[in-house]
Order: C-alpha cells, then sequence, then structure tokens
C-alpha cells in the first residue's frame, strides 16, 4: 500500500515533465489551451480538497482568484513579482480564513450563498474605490510570456497535487474523510470540525489567489468584471464535479474535456454562454453525479465482478 | 456532597426543549469501575441525559463534571477528548469508511491520539476484542446488525475513555446475539471501566450494573442497587403506566 503511494508521487512528477515541455513542441495555440488546462487543474484540484470530503460547496473561487489579479495589478509598478504571488497566497488565505469562521459553523447551504456573495461584494467594494481614483481598470505590462505563465501554473499544480497528497495522508485528512461522513460522529470522536474545516478550507483560497496573480500579466488590462467574473466560480464547480472529487486526479479528469467543450461552445454559440454553462451542470449532475472517477470505479468494479464468475 | 472516588458527578441538570422539560434537576455521580444502569420509560430523557453529558447538547441549568473538573458548557469534541466516549441509540458508523478506519477514528482523535502504525494495531487490538477482527476491511454495509454495533462500541474503546456511555447498545438483537452482547459487556465490567448503561432489557441490568437510576418524565425517582430499585412501588408504577412494562 505505500509503495503504491509513491509510485503515484514518482507518475505525478513524470507527467508533469512531459507537459512542461508544451511551449517547445506545441505552437502557440497549444500553448494557449494549455495555460487555461493548467489554471482550471489548479483551482478545480484545489477546490476539490476542500469541497470533496466536506461536501460543502464552495462559489467564492472568483473572488479569491480576483484578489490575486488585483494583488498583481496594484503591486506590479512597485514590487518585484515574485513576492507579489506569495503575498497573493496570504490574502487570499486569510480571507478564506475569515470567512470560513464566520460561515462554516453553518449549514451548507448559507455557506454557498456567502461565498457566492463574496465574489460580487469585493467586486463592488473594487468598483467603488476605483471610482474614487478615477480609473476603471489597471494595466499589467511585464515582459512575462505566455510560457512563463504556463511554467509557473504547472509548478503550482504540482504543489497542489503535493499538498492534497499529503493532507490525505495526514490527520486532518483523515479527520476530513470522517467530518464528510458524519460530522457528529466526527466531533464526538474528538475532532474539531470548525477548525479542520477553516483551515483546509485556506488552501483553495491561498491557490485561487496565487493563480489570479500569476494570470494577471495575460490579460493586460484588469477591471473588475474581469477579474471577478462569477462564471469563474461555476466553471471550476463543474469541471470539479464532471471529474469526481473522490480521488486527487478526479478534477483533471473534467478539466481537460471540458476545457474543449468550452473553446467549442465560446466559438460557435458565443452569446448563450451562460445558458449553455447551465445545461451542463445539470447534465452533470444528473447523468454522472460521482464525476468521472465514479464511472471508472464502478467499470472497474463491474469488470472486476465479471472476472470473479468467469 | 460528591462522592470521593466519582468520575462523573450531575448536580441539578436540566434541560429543556420549547416548553418541554426532558431532563429536569438530575443529580447523581458515577464512580470509578462502576457499571451504572440508567433506566426509565420511553421518552424518559435517558438519551437525553447522555447528551448532555457528551456535549451533543448542553444543559439549560446545573453542571457535569468530570473528576472535579466542569465539562458542561464544552463543546462535543473537547469532552471527547477528556475521556467521555459514547455510542449512538440508532448506530451512527462512517459509510465510506472500512471498518478498521472506522475504529481508528476512535484511536486517533480520543482521549489518547494515535497516528500511523500504532494508531492501526490499537484499532485492530480493539476489533479483536469485540470479536470483528475478520471484518476489518468490510465496510459498514456489508456487516450485520449486531456487528455495526460491535464496530460502534470498538470506536468508543478506541478512544482510551475514562467513562463509555452506552445508549441501549443491546436493542434490537435477538435472543442469540443478546446473550453475546451482554457477555462482552460483561468483559468490559471485569476491565473495571466506567460505564453508564442505558438500557431496558431487565435481565442485563440485573446481571451487569452495580447501580441503577431510574428516570421517569425526566426526573430522578429512584436510585440503588438493581435489585431495589426494581422493587420500589414507584419505579414499578412508572413502568406500568406505559405499554414498556
Ligand atoms: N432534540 C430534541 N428536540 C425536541 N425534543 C426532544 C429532543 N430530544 C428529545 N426530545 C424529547 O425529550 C423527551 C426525552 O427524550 P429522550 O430521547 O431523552 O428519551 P429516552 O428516555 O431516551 O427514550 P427512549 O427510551 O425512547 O430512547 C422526549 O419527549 C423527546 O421527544
Ligand atoms: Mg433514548
Amino acid at each position: 500500500m505505500k509503495r503504491d503511494a509513491w509510485q503515484d508521487l514518482a507518475l505525478g512528477a513524470v507527467l508533469l515533465a512531459v507537459a512542461a515541455c508544451l511551449p517547445w513542441f506545441g505552437g502557440s495555440y497549444w500553448l494557449s489551451i494549455g495555460v487555461t488546462i493548467a489554471m482550471y487543474t489548479v483551482l478545480a484540484t484545489s477546490w476539490a480538497l476542500f469541497s470533496g470530503p466536506t461536501h460543502y460547496i464552495s462559489l467564492a473561487t472568483a473572488a479569491f482568484f480576483g484578489i490575486g489579479t488585483y494583488t498583481t495589478g496594484l503591486g506590479i509598478d512597485h514590487l518585484p513579482y515574485w513576492v507579489l504571488l506569495p503575498i497573493a497566497g496570504v490574502l487570499g488565505a486569510v480571507l478564506a480564513g475569515l470567512v470560513g469562521l464566520a460561515t462554516l459553523r453553518l449549514s451548507g447551504v448559507y455557506f454557498v450563498i456567502f461565498t457566492l456573495g463574496l465574489a460580487e461584494l469585493v467586486r463592488q467594494i473594487i468598483t467603488w474605490v476605483q471610482n474614487f481614483s478615477g480609473q476603471k481598470g489597471l494595466y499589467v505590462l511585464t515582459d512575462i510570456t505566455e510560457a512563463d505563465i504556463y511554467w509557473q501554473l504547472l509548478g503550482l499544480a504540482g504543489l497542489v497535487f503535493l499538498g492534497g497528497w499529503a493532507i490525505g495522508r495526514s490527520r486532518l485528512g483523515f479527520a476530513l474523510r470522517i467530518i464528510g461522513d458524519d460530522e457528529t460522529v466526527a466531533r464526538h470522536s474528538g475532532i474539531n470540525t470548525a477548525r479542520a474545516k477553516v483551515i483546509l478550507f485556506m488552501v483553495p483560497g491561498a491557490v485561487a489567489a496565487i493563480a489570479g496573480a500569476i494570470l494577471a500579466p495575460r490579460y493586460v488590462y484588469i477591471e473588475p468584471l474581469l477579474a471577478f467574473t462569477p462564471m469563474l466560480s461555476f466553471q471550476v464547480v463543474i469541471m470539479a464535479l464532471l471529474g469526481g472529487t473522490g480521488r486527487l486526479w478526479g478534477p483533471l479528469v473534467g478539466v481537460i474535456p471540458f476545457t474543449f467543450l468550452w473553446e467549442a461552445i465560446s466559438a460557435s454559440f458565443p452569446n448563450q454562454t451562460t445558458l449553455l454553462l447551465g445545461l451542463c451542470f445539470l447534465l452533470i449532475v444528473y447523468l454522472l453525479p460521482k464525476g468521472f472517477v465514479g464511472l471508472i470505479e464502478s467499470v472497474r468494479r463491474w469488470a472486476r465482478n465479471r472476472e470473479g464468475y468467469a | 456532597m460528591r462522592a470521593p472516588n466519582a468520575v462523573l458527578s450531575l448536580r441539578g441538570v436540566t434541560r429543556r426543549f420549547g416548553g418541554l422539560v426532558a431532563v429536569n434537576d438530575m443529580s447523581f455521580d458515577v464512580t470509578e469501575h462502576e457499571v451504572m444502569g440508567l433506566i426509565g420509560p420511553n421518552g424518559s430523557g435517558k438519551s437525553t441525559t447522555l447528551n448532555l453529558i457528551s456535549g451533543a447538547l448542553a444543559p439549560n441549568a446545573g453542571t457535569i463534571s468530570l473528576r472535579g473538573t466542569p465539562i458542561s458548557q464544552l463543546p462535543a469534541q473537547d469532552i471527547a477528548r477528556k475521556g467521555v466516549a459514547r455510542t449512538f441509540q440508532l448506530v451512527r458508523l462512517l459509510p465510506s469508511m472500512t471498518v478498521l478506519d472506522n475504529v481508528k477514528a476512535g484511536a486517533v482523535f480520543g482521549h489518547r491520539r494515535r497516528w500511523g502504525a500504532e494508531a492501526d494495531d490499537h484499532a485492530m487490538a480493539m476489533l479483536e476484542k469485540v470479536g470483528l477482527g475478520r471484518h476489518a476491511f468490510a465496510v459498514p454495509s456489508q456487516l450485520t446488525y449486531i456487528d455495526t454495533k460491535r464496530v460502534e462500541l470498538a470506536r468508543v474503546l478506541a478512544s482510551d475513555p475514562k467513562i463509555l456511555l452506552l445508549d441501549e447498545w443491546l436493542a434490537g438483537l435477538n435472543p442469540t446475539e443478546l446473550g453475546q452482547g451482554i457477555d462482552l459487556i460483561r468483559a468490559l465490567r471485569e476491565e473495571g471501566r466506567t460505564i453508564i448503561l442505558v438500557e431496558h432489557v431487565m435481565d442485563a441490568i440485573r446481571s451487569l450494573c452495580d447501580a441503577c437510576v431510574v428516570m421517569a418524565s425526566g426526573s430522578k425517582i429512584a436510585e440503588g442497587t438493581p435489585e431495589a430499585v426494581l422493587s420500589d412501588p414507584e419505579v414499578i408504577r412508572a413502568y406500568l403506566g406505559d405499554d414498556d412494562a
């Protein structure tokens, strides 16, 4: 059992190294798809680290992402770029911690609504502040290339997978599985459920903010509606659920097909994207409640049983 | 006032649900190595009393103390870590986890905290103790009813509790299983564990308990040895006034 875990780690490292070669072999179209996939992998995987075991649906991704984008936007002229990423991470983690303390004691429904409102709230505050200063947005002018962004996102993805792997083997990960199954049992077994959830919620908060900070140079000009787009939060949820949250690699399996699907949708039906997004969501929830992971596992189980009877 | 070697003491503990007083001014002590029966007709407040002790609910009045330290305002997880472990009247297992991991929950986060191989070994030892070693890698949905109760008991034991609260652990067992269940609790008693046993099975009360507290409509109506309380006219009246007699 132990060897399996180390094998997974080695396999992950090899895949990451292969993915890192894309900028040398793919053209600019494939590189841009690569950036999108890397970004959603980072966001959906870190989202699932929290929402998978706890079953709390967070719609706050856009809030954290936007905070990261603005960290780069506001800081790029004053601080070295590499300092901005950890600052964004800390800001995202702190905001997530505060939101967690305020809402995670409540039931899941309040949490969903609160996180959705959060992104909107932060966006309104920034718009309001900008109205004072008379600007509409911020220019982020750097010599950071698309390939640089891609490699940074891959590096972040590596950290997220490593973190998820480590959490899965830790007491915190075990505590979260128990909380996900039965919170009453968790509390009566001696688990501080509120603390475990808040700590874990800080992970996607920090990761989404760092991802936003990395991507800011790609947008060149950032404004609140772009940085805090609620669509992002929903896309992340859909991709993670499509892949399945039961395994660390689950969201990745959702991100890749969804990215291509999304490319096709936005190219063919640019005015109906939101409608089609909603439709995808319904289809996934009805047809694949446990995502591709669940599907793969039931196929495996079925194959094993057949072997057993043969 | 408190018995000198009391592990757990309740003083004037009261809990209301709206207008209903589910537990009314309860006071009793549980001493070390004692098996105390908490009995009474349906709806008399036994489970609520356990919920107050384990921290699932907070009392409206009164204090509960563990070896003299008040615990009545603590959240359930802190009470569990101080060494109070319970089973639930409706068995609660972790459905997505193996039997071994269910038991490990107690070993990892309970009164004494373990991790890694130590936690695995300890959980396995507790499973053996309740007679379930061979089902360690089953999932709860594959178990018979008595075996789910055994898993829950093993989880509780795995946390090295100072006091065990068993809420109708013997309920719903068939006659053969009942015999096995009583033997299992007797074995715990012989190890010198401190237990509060909520039970309707009178044979079990007679053969397992050192002392009994009888509740009716939320209040304590009798206290003493099982023989004494079960022949107390007021207790008989409380039970006969109920379909469950
Ligand atoms: N959470 C709750 N909210 C409202 N009323 C409750 C709650 N829990 C218990 N009660 C009420 O409190 C009274 C005592 O219930 P309790 O479960 O403690 O009884 P019990 O002695 O354990 O009964 P049984 O032998 O049937 O398990 C009952 O009238 C019950 O309906
Ligand atoms: Mg009860």
